[in-house]
């Protein structure tokens, strides 16, 4: 068989029905997720790395083009779509998405109001004398 | 389908069955979409698990009693080559998987070894990373901080690793089965794998790296 350059394998001739409504993707949507995902990754270096935001507010901005990384990752390369074969894994896709929320909201929520009600240590050690 | 059978038969492989005619109407779904659901719920329970892991870093990663903080550790010229092998392991997956539902056998064999070196990179450097970290008395009893630190960033790399194994494993299936239904249904739950291990690094390198180095 001859070899071929991944590059040609997926640009030269399509398939029926590999085509760009194939539900497991293209050459081009493999692309398309990964120029997306290096902009996106370049945009969180610069934002981490410049004064380009507002200080305090650097830890959100990082935080939003992560989500928005993922969802570049969900669609162009795990084929997260909202086709008709595809309504079964949006729907787990939604359920893990609360079970994550509420993992991790509920932790630094719960972590951070002990914090708060927690005496300071030196109290502490204080009444234990 | 016929153009789908006849090419398949050019290219050597047996003639594919009815699986490639994706769910019309009613009827059973296709055996691949069957599987590829399951093993996406396998893969949002994996997330699950990294998720009380990311909790838990971010409830401790200000608790470094005395030690070293993310600030001093994390090298950030580091943090980007991995990102970028991981990124570009992730694209050459999904070349090699589109080659060999097309039968292209070469094409496959090239973006696997491509995908395997960049991960083996990626796995390289994140070990030397943990080494250096070590070696200046930050490894993970030194303080809460690197405790969580090592458990979660150590958990990616054993799934990365994990992926490797599975990776060599596949493309030999590959290269003694062909392009049967069986393999390239294996090969999609691999690149599923590989694509969520890059989701989990991306969370990794924003929330854990970047932030963390400010």
């Amino acid at each position: 068989m001859k070899e071929r350059s991944p590059a040609q394998a997926g640009s030269s001739d399509q398939l029926p029905g590999m085509g760009e409504n194939d539900p497991l993707g293209s050459f081009a949507s493999y692309t398309l997720g990964l120029v997306f995902a290096l902009l996106l990754t370049g945009a969180s270096f610069l934002v981490s790395q410049t004064h380009l935001l507002w200080a305090p507010g650097v830890p959100a901005g990082l935080a939003v083009l992560a989500i928005a990384q993922m969802g570049v990752h969900l669609v162009f390369f795990l084929h997260i779509s909202t086709g008709a074969d595809n309504t079964n894994n949006v729907l787990a896709l939604a359920f893990g998405l609360l079970i994550v929320t509420l993992v991790v909201s509920g932790s630094l929520w719960i972590m951070a109001n002990l914090n708060a009600n927690m005496m300071p240590l030196s109290t502490i050690l204080e009444m234990q004398r | 389908m016929s153009a789908h059978a006849a090419t398949a038969q050019l290219a050597g492989a047996p003639p594919t069955t009815a699986e490639n005619t994706a769910g019309s109407g009613g009827g059973p779904a296709p055996v691949r979409i069957v599987v590829a659901y399951g093993f996406w719920i396998f893969l949002l329970s994996d997330i699950i698990m990294f998720s009380a892991l990311f909790a838990t870093y971010a409830v401790l990663s200000g608790q470094t009693a005395g030690g070293p903080s993310g600030r001093e550790l994390f090298q950030l010229r580091h943090v980007g080559v991995e990102t970028l092998c991981l990124l570009f392991s992730s694209y050459t997956c999904g070349l090699g998987f589109l080659a060999i539902e097309r039968r292209r056998m070469g094409g496959f064999y090239v973006s696997f070894a491509l995908t395997f070196v960049l991960g083996a990179t990626f796995l390289g450097l994140e070990i030397s990373e943990f080494a250096g970290m070590i070696a200046r008395g930050a490894g993970p009893s030194r303080s809460a901080f690197l405790s969580a630190f090592f458990s979660l960033v150590g958990l990616h790399g054993i799934h990365v690793s994990a992926g490797l194994l599975w990776l060599t494993f596949m493309t030999l299936q590959a290269a003694a089965k062909g392009p049967r239904d069986f393999v390239r249904r294996r090969l999609l739950c691999f690149s599923l794998f590989w694509h969520a291990l890059d989701i989990i690094w991306v969370a990794l390198m924003s929330l854990v790296y970047l932030i963390g180095a400010r």
